[in-house]
């Protein structure tokens, strides 16, 4: 039985660990450690995701226990996509936030964030790998923790932000326990597969109901699903700069990756209210993406933009699950990744922006593709993407989700999705227009030019990465579609 | 590698399209840094490059030989594939040698009026090309709509090319008409791709007429027509086409002639012949329907454009009509029909980008937009104005010129469905267009007034002069003989024969 | 009347501890969607997860259910309470722990910041920055 598994969260974990300690001896060794961790992590997660591939799932367990009643690491394809995502993304955040240290007298004040950075990658990674539900639960807690304490960094609305994010984070995690102990209550195991065999064993009972209610309710409000999407705005918006892309392309979708495992996995097509409850997710996904989309339009704030844009783009990701159909799924897991990198992008871009010219604002932007081209071009790709044109990754996804909604017959999501390209394409071609066509506003650079060029070469690394991901998983989806196929059929049908 | 890439006629397309693409990037990213003169350079050799690759391709398409090749798939179950064709063929080789003469122009024009942003302008410019070509050799619907997208993105920076609070308008207007319509079109594709579970282009249509029940199958007609319909400026979707005539000049030549207009005509063609096929139109009453909106927006265009005073105002709706001519002669789905229609896209695409140049040649050199005050201007550019007066009587569809062809196919096809409806509205269309573009003519060679602005002969650079004789002896020479140089004519029967099988044609 | 007496009374005896821990849940969320206080919220919220605590305490529970530790004797496993609740939720306190922590740093950042921690006031705040 092969480690990685557990490697991949172990060694960030205890990078984050040291991480303050380390920064205590010379001010770039904690964040080193924690970045080599991560970059070490990533290897292993690409060796891992080969693996599966070659081989299946792989499922690691701890302190050889049996395994309905240890807990069990359980890696199938999309989890290990999922987990090269969040650590590719994670990585590149991390290189991007080291433009964004405060120094104080020659020491980083900042290692607390990257403890909390590494700890969020140990969170979502866990929580995607794990295939326990309580363990969930804690790595879901890690997660959320480590997010407050990065959007709290954010200065003083952070701080508002990321409390009132932590009182209905919490009613979440609440519900989510809630439902688990009903389960357990039910079935005696904790074990996902264990669960999936108990549940579709026996008859479907209305706890099961209530439970998958408190579970959907707690995943919906950690994803920012709407109606759940109060806390989400002010939160993406004003977190620490420097993680901000992670928590905005990444920190919404590992949730609704559990809740599809919820769904789809653990309570499976046999759950006698299946068709209601995809129904209800369903509703909610296109109120969500009409609201999110129609919010965004009216926000001058460009994080503010993009944090409702977000509530618009999770919609869709859940819409997929919401068809039901293998196809839709995989549209859905598609949008995932797509979305991951082109949110992450996007705050990419206002970050570089933001360090190079200190505003946020639609109205300063004049001018900034000749002033910044790189940021300027990865920003309109990553916005062509959102609207949906094609050959970018947001097309293809947009396409899967469409034909499962159109193969299971519910056309009116499809049309949704066509009503929110037109939404998106409203918002984001307003920032071209600011982008390209605004009177140039004198703002002092500050970014000395014998440093860069336009942004330091970490920023720079960041916006190519995202460039290349965003049109190379539009013009090759098919692999990875192939990849996720098979697990969604199994789980699917 | 060179024997290797002869042999494969099949991989033209692609190369036409990706050099097209790479000079659209490397003028992006270069631009800025290299002198004006390689900027243009960069331009040309891809136009040119472009223009042989598809000449080259002409001798295989008449000999109807399959030139299918898939690079990848590009989703699930669909390939992202190209495979040349009659009809594509006459919409490629329209577009690609009309590039190098627009080319040509744009340099006269911009550097004569001193425009800012070129180097976005050539990008984007070359974009759109590449864009057509993949769209003319696109066999599947999906390869076709990612270009077709890419085509109405790319025509986005051109229309706000001056970047103030009028281009801005138009460009919002552009959009919210083309993305509206082609997100429809998606969801239509989507929808055929689950009913049917093939894209693949197939002459003569692979749709069945029993596909789904009569409304049902009339929504889906028309979703994906109406792409086509608003890019093609059939009324009541044409009001973006006028607005976008802030653009400069060589870009409404872009428009209207060379690609995206013709694209939007090309979308129509392709849907109803390619996917749903001669019956199943017929079947669910779409076709009937389009003739309908044709027929409405020939003469109301028409006489819109009476009363623009405007040149350029007045050319826009003497295309929006003329593009109907397209859509009618497809939409009456008879064999002559189809035939006119392919090749009026080469016609129409000579006849207007001889006006465009012309309106634009005016400008350019005496600063006149209006026809109101041309008058006498035959006497400083006698070159131009005679041009542009065998052009219009070319529109109104006199014999010797080319517009005669296409329009005594449109009108055989419109008798041969014994429709005197069609046939009328052909007929006046001729009228009306003599009616419109005349008086342009009359007013510049007045001699009874004399202008004292336009005493000296003065005509427009060179750059500017030889695309416009060039285009005139072209409307002029396939007049004559329609068939001749890159075997157009040809090439629109044998589309013709491929839709409707051999039976019955007649040509 | 003695019967159905006894009914409800087996029926509270059973479940009744449910609806406590139920009422316990609603008590801590309604606290904290009407306390205008954040440190009453933070209360409130320590109130709800301590009900999804006895709520796992309870149905681990088991009559004539002794600790499972060996005293004398291994007896059968129906002689043992359920263990894994239990177990589970020292993590869970653990991780309320954690989150109380968090929320109180948080409070007193946004005591240094705002000066206050009423909900009023930092509305207002708020919209200054």
């Amino acid at each position: 039985m092969s480690n990685i598994p557990v490697l991949i969260v172990l060694l960030p974990l205890s990078a984050a660990l040291l991480c303050m300690a380390l920064s205590l001896i010379h001010w770039r060794l904690g964040r080193d450690v924690v970045i080599a961790s991560v970059a070490a992590s990533l290897v292993l997660s690409v060796i891992q995701l080969k693996d599966v591939i070659d081989h299946g799932t792989v499922s690691y367990v701890f302190g050889k226990y049996k395994i309905p009643y240890g807990i069990e690491f359980r890696i199938d394809a999309i989890s290990a996509v999922i987990i090269v995502m969040i650590l590719i993304i994670g990585f590149i955040t991390l290189l991007f936030s080291m433009s964004f240290e405060v120094r104080d007298g020659g020491k980083v004040k900042n290692s607390g964030a990257y403890t909390m950075l590494a700890l969020l990658i140990v969170g979502m990674v866990g929580m995607t790998s794990t295939g326990d539900m309580f363990n969930l639960y804690v790595f879901l807690e890690i997660t959320s923790l480590s997010g407050y304490c990065l959007i709290a960094l954010g200065g003083s609305r952070g701080i508002v932000a990321a409390f009132r994010y932590m009182l209905v984070g919490t009613i979440a995690a609440t519900f989510y326990l809630l439902g688990v102990g009903i389960l357990y209550s039910q079935t005696g195991t904790l074990n996902m597969e264990d669960m999936h065999y108990m549940l579709s064993r026996g008859v479907s009972t209305e706890a099961q109901a209530v439970a998958l209610v408190f579970i959907i309710a707690a995943f919906g409000v950690k994803m920012a699903l709407f109606p759940f999407n109060g806390w989400q705005p002010s939160a993406y918006a004003h977190a620490n700069a420097g993680s901000r892309p992670l928590i905005a392309g990444v920190m919404g979708k590992i949730p609704a990756y559990a809740m599809f495992r919820y769904i789809f996995c653990i309570y499976g097509s046999e759950f006698r209210f299946m068709d209601e409850f995809l129904l209800i997710v369903g509703i909610f996904s296109c109120c969500g993406i009409i609201y999110g989309s129609v919010r965004a339009m009216a926000q001058t704030d460009l994080r503010k933009m993009l944090a409702y844009s977000s509530v618009a783009q999770i919609g869709y990701i859940t819409l997929g699950f919401a068809t039901g159909s293998p196809v839709g799924i995989v549209g859905g897991f598609l949008h995932m990744l797509a979305h991951a990198f082109m949110k992450s992008g996007l705050f990419f871009g206002t970050g570089a922006i933001r360090q190079k010219y200190g505003s946020m604002k639609m109205e300063d932007l004049g001018y900034i593709y000749k002033k910044m081209p790189l940021t300027s071009g990865l920003m309109v790709v990553a916005a062509l993407s959102m609207v949906g044109i094609p050959p970018l990754g947001g097309f293809f996804s947009k396409w899967y989700i469409g034909m499962g909604a159109a193969g299971s017959h519910h056309l009116v999501y499809l049309f949704v999705l066509v009503i929110s390209s037109l939404l998106n394409a409203v918002y984001f071609f307003k920032l071209f227009e600011k982008m390209f066509m605004a009177r140039d506003k004198e703002l002092p650079d500050r970014i000395p030019s014998e440093v860069a060029q336009e942004v330091p070469w970490n920023m720079v690394l960041a916006i190519v990465v995202c460039f290349l991901a965003i049109i190379l998983i539009g013009v090759f989806n098919v692999p990875i579609v192939n990849v996720l196929m098979p697990t969604v059929m199994e789980v699917g049908s | 590698m060179m024997n290797w890439f002869l042999e494969n006629p099949g991989l033209r397309p692609v190369m036409a399209v990706f050099v097209t693409m790479a000079a659209s990037g490397l003028i992006f990213v270069m631009g800025d840094h290299v002198r004006q003169n390689v900027r243009e350079a960069i331009t040309f050799i891809a136009a040119i490059f472009n223009c042989a690759i598809v000449i080259s391709l002409v001798p295989h398409v008449l000999a109807g030989e399959n030139m299918r090749v898939s690079l990848f798939q590009i989703a699930e179950g669909v390939d992202l594939s190209f495979s040349p064709d009659a009809a594509g063929m006459v919409f490629a080789c329209v577009s690609s040698t009309l590039w190098i003469l627009t080319s040509l122009y744009s340099v006269g024009y911009m550097r004569g009026h001193h425009e800012k942003h070129q180097t976005g302008y050539y990008a984007a410019f070359a974009m759109c090309i590449s864009a057509v070509m993949g769209l003319c050799f696109a066999s599947n619907l999906l390869t076709f709509f990612i270009f077709f997208e890419i085509l109405t993105v790319a025509t986005y920076p051109l229309v706000v090319h001056y970047r103030d609070e009028e281009g801005r308008r138009s460009g919002r207007k552009y959009l919210a008409y083309t993305l509206i319509s082609g997100q429809l079109f998606f969801a239509g594709i989507v929808i055929l791709y689950v009913l049917t579970g093939t894209l693949e282009f197939k002459a003569g249509g692979f749709v069945s007429p029993d596909l789904l029940p009569g409304p049902a199958m009339l929504t889906l007609f028309f979703l994906m027509v109406g792409a086509g319909m608003v890019k093609a400026g059939v009324m009541p979707f044409h009001s973006w086409l006028p607005a976008a005539m802030v653009a400069p000049t060589p870009v409404s030549a872009l428009l209207h002639a060379v690609a995206v207009v013709k694209a939007g005509a090309f979308a129509t063609i392709r849907v109803v012949f390619f996917v749903f096929g001669p019956d199943a139109a017929r079947a669910c009453g779409g076709a009937e329907i389009l003739s309908y909106f044709a027929v409405a927006t020939i003469w109301i265009s028409s006489f819109i454009a009476l009363r623009k005073d405007n040149l350029k105002a007045r050319l826009a709706f003497s295309t929006i009509g003329q593009l109907s001519y397209i859509v009618l002669g497809v939409s009456m789905l008879s064999p002559f029909g189809a035939v006119g229609g392919l090749y009026h896209i080469v016609a129409h695409a000579f006849m207007k980008i001889t006006l465009f140049m012309c309106a634009g040649a005016v400008y350019v050199t005496t600063g006149k937009k209006n026809i109101s005050e041309m008058v006498g201007i035959g006497r400083r550019m006698p070159v131009t104005m005679t041009c542009f007066t065998i052009a219009s009587v070319a529109v109104a569809g006199f014999p010797l010129f080319v517009g005669f062809v296409s329009k005594g196919n449109l009108v055989m096809g419109a008798v041969s469905v014994q429709s005197p409806l069609y046939a009328a509205t052909y007929i006046a269309s001729g009228v009306l267009a003599l009616a419109y573009l005349l008086p342009v003519v009359f007013t510049a060679f007045k001699r009874d007034v004399i202008n004292m602005e336009f005493q000296e002969r003065g005509e427009a650079s060179l750059p500017m002069l030889v695309p416009i004789v060039v285009t005139t002896a072209v409307v002029f020479i396939l007049g004559v003989a329609p068939d001749a140089g890159l075997h157009l004519y040809s090439m629109a029967v044998s589309a013709g024969h491929q839709i409707f099988g051999t039976i019955g044609v007649g040509i | 009347m003695t019967n159905n007496m006894s009914g409800i009374s087996v029926f509270l005896a059973d479940k009744g501890i449910y609806f406590l821990t139920a009422f316990l849940l609603v008590l801590g969320i309604y606290g904290m969607i009407t306390c205008k206080n954040y440190m009453k919220k933070l209360i409130c919220m320590n109130i709800m997860q301590v009900a999804v605590i006895f709520f796992f305490l309870c149905f681990g529970q088991k009559n004539g259910g002794t600790i499972p530790v060996q005293v004398t004797g291994l007896m059968g496993a129906r002689h043992y309470i359920n263990p894994l609740p239990h177990g589970l939720m020292l993590t869970a306190i653990v991780v309320s722990l954690g989150t109380t922590g968090v929320g109180l740093a948080l409070l007193t950042r946004i005591k240094e910041k705002y000066g206050s921690i009423e909900e009023d006031d930092i509305i207002k705040g708020e919209n200054k920055f």
